[in-house]
């Protein structure tokens, strides 16, 4: 059976999602998002020009790949509607991601600020994906409000720090019942790998393939790393314990002393299930 | 507290004695950590860390990738008027100095604007001499409403306004402020702004506060460097920046770093000899530091740079730089065969917009035309 990610009626097979914003040239970045085989790109309005006619960084999005516009620059929920209408005015879609940053020492996200956008525009009909700090209760507050994926972050924007915020996200991804998507501070393709393990839906990755000395083979690498983590947690990954286990039990002899309706677990239920 | 209590506070540091306890191994630990203190700024400033510039230079590099990735934002200044009530003694608009003194008219302004914008540059900052009378806050809101229909971002460098007049052009179109305080030493800012309204310290110092509360989304300070020692001006300048950051921390806080440039050229209208040598490792230096200390810190580097230094720096450090300048009124399509006589400074970067690009783009970097968007 194919494996979908879907959200808002489109189907995606490809589960690594590419941010446009750092690649030293348009052409580089359009070349990595073929290679990757992209399907979802995030571009900042604020860096859309459309009144450009060679320098529009809209012209490099292959026709295969669905635009994510995003509020990057925004420092409170009005500034975000106001990118957000302004995008779906300017023909970019309806898919948007939500970024409300009021913190530049950090770039970290103003949840209560991308709450309340999130509220308005997903009334309004656009297909929202607030990006924000792990957080259960106000994750839940977003589906609530109309988010169609939720995009928690691995650690800061740009730190390649990986998935500083796994706990976090682990639980995120057990209580909510949309598509976690892990955005910011991915360094790696095997922490992009590491999250799909996790049960994430998909990963989201700008500057570990924009910055790298190879972005085109790195965006296949992330994108293949990706697929291997989907394909890992659809298999089901054992889950780890403190002591070895061994694949057949060295006691299982001992059946007739096994005390009945002990509650203990089965291999079977230890094992991370896939949604 | 404003800025001006953090001054104060600090401004009697003996910097030898504070130098005196910088080691190759305390600026090895700096060069480790990732949340620099101020001491530790300091320390990356001082002439032992010159032994370190390399290794400075790899980890400054590193932080500017990853976190402003292979791109440099491009914008153009465009002078609207030289009449300034000041005499400043580094500067040719000074009061005193002889010079043809303009101020574009609203057509002039579009003309200069369409000019600019053909280029596909979608940043502009509009500066004036520092003449309330000449040029009103009103003035300025009327050019602002032509450049609106050319840009998508407007940043002003102009003389210091109160808070509410900060507010009333955000509010008209303005979303960025610059202003230098040129120098931090309070004694000598005394000495050479010889007259004129600027030489309120205070209320230029408090500027950029001023700016940040009237809600500019992004403001830019600086020092000139080559009249203060450098070491203590780039200190106090990165104490405001932190200070600014800090209290303001969804403003974009930026810096720049010109520098008056020695003696090698054609002498201008009001020459003014450096007080203090820079030399091009000094900048360096100060950049590092500042990229390290500070590393979502917006960089501009100054056309007053030669093109070859200027390219040095991109990978160090540096975010955005102007291209296309003309630092006399009017100096992009009405009165270019001016710009020897009547510049506020001599620019070593003459390359066109077009040429910049071009060099960017060779480096490996992303020239950014547009970076903001009018909301
Ligand atoms: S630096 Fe500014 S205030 Fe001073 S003379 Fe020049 S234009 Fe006037």
């Amino acid at each position: 059976m194919e494996d979908f990610l879907e959200i808002a009626g489109e189907k995606l097979s490809n589960r690594l999602f590419i941010g446009t914003g750092k690649f030293s040239s348009y052409p580089i970045m359009k070349q990595a998002l073929e290679e990757a085989k992209a399907q979802v790109a995030t571009v900042a309005l604020r860096r859309v020009d459309e009144s450009s006619k060679t320098e529009n960084i809209m012209d490099y999005i292959p026709q295969k790949c669905k635009v994510m516009i995003n509020t990057s620059g925004a420092r409170d929920a009005q500034e975000a509607l106001r990118i957000g209408r302004l995008a779906k005015a300017a023909g970019a879609g309806n898919w948007i991601k939500i970024e409300v940053i009021r913190d530049n020492k950090y770039l970290l996200p103003d949840s209560i600020e991308t709450f309340k956008a999130v509220e308005v525009l997903a009334k309004e009909g656009f297909v929202v994906f607030p990006y924000m700090s792990p957080d259960l209760s106000i994750g839940r507050r977003m589906v609530d409000a109309g988010a169609s994926a939720i995009m928690p972050l691995g650690s800061p924007i740009g730190s390649n720090r990986g998935v500083k915020t796994r706990e976090l996200i682990e639980i995120m991804v057990n209580e909510i019942k949309l598509p976690i998507i892990v955005d910011a501070g991915l360094g790696k393709p095997s922490e992009a790998c590491e999250c799909m393990e996790l049960g994430c839906a998909a990963v989201l990755v700008n500057t570990a393939i924009a910055v790298s000395e190879d972005p085109v083979k790195m965006a296949k690498a992330f994108s293949q790393a990706v697929y291997a983590g989907r394909l890992a947690y659809l298999s089901g990954i054992p889950a780890m314990g403190k002591t070895a286990r061994a694949s057949s039990p060295l006691t299982g002899f001992l059946r007739e002393d096994k005390p009945q309706g002990d509650g203990l677990a089965s291999d079977s239920q230890s094992h991370n299930k896939p949604q | 507290m404003s800025f001006y209590g953090v001054y104060s506070q600090n401004k009697d540091l003996d910097l030898k004695k504070a130098f005196s306890f910088i080691s190759p191994a305390s600026i090895q630990e700096s060069l480790e950590k990732n949340n620099l203190d101020t001491k530790q700024f300091l320390g990356l400033l001082s002439p032992q860390a010159e032994n370190n510039l390399e290794s400075m230079a790899q980890k400054a590099q590193a932080i500017t990738r990853n976190y402003f990735g292979n791109t440099i934002q491009l914008y153009a200044p465009m002078y609207l008027s030289n009449y300034c009530d000041n005499s400043c003694l580094y500067c040719g608009f000074n009061l005193n100095n002889d010079i043809q003194r303009r101020q574009l008219t609203l057509e002039e302004v579009e003309k200069e604007a369409q000019f600019i914008s053909s280029s596909g540059l979608k940043h502009i900052l509009i500066l004036t001499g520092e003449s309330r009378l000449k040029s009103p806050v009103s003035y300025i809101q009327d050019c602002v409403n032509v450049l609106k229909k050319y840009f998508t971002s407007i940043s002003i460098e102009v003389y210091p306004l109160a808070e509410n007049e900060y507010a009333r052009l955000v509010v008209g179109g303005v979303d960025g402020l610059t202003i230098y305080q040129e120098v931090y030493d309070e004694q000598l800012y005394a000495k050479i702004h010889i007259c004129g309204p600027k030489k309120d310290y205070k209320f230029r110092l408090d500027a950029p506060e001023r700016g940040a509360k009237a809600r500019m989304r992004s403001v830019s300070i600086g020092a000139l460097l080559g009249l203060g020692n450098w070491r203590r001006e780039a200190f106090f300048l990165g104490l405001h920046a932190k200070y600014l950051l800090d209290k303001f921390p969804d403003v974009e806080i930026g810096i720049s770093v010109p520098r008056i440039r020695p003696q090698n050229h054609q002498p201008q209208v009001g020459d003014f000899k450096p007080i203090c040598q820079v030399s091009d490792r000094n900048v360096i230096q100060i950049i590092l530091a500042f990229r390290i200390f500070l590393p979502r810190l917006g960089i501009a580097i100054s056309t007053r740079e030669n093109p070859e230094f200027r390219e040095n720096l991109l990978s160090l450090g540096i975010t955005r730089m102007s291209a296309g300048s003309a630092t006399n009124v009017g100096g992009h399509t009405l009165y270019k065969e001016e710009k020897e006589q009547s510049s506020q400074f001599e620019i070593q970067d003459q390359r066109t917009v077009g040429q910049i690009k071009a060099v960017l783009e060779g480096k490996g970097y992303q020239p950014v035309f547009k970076d903001w968007l009018y909301l």
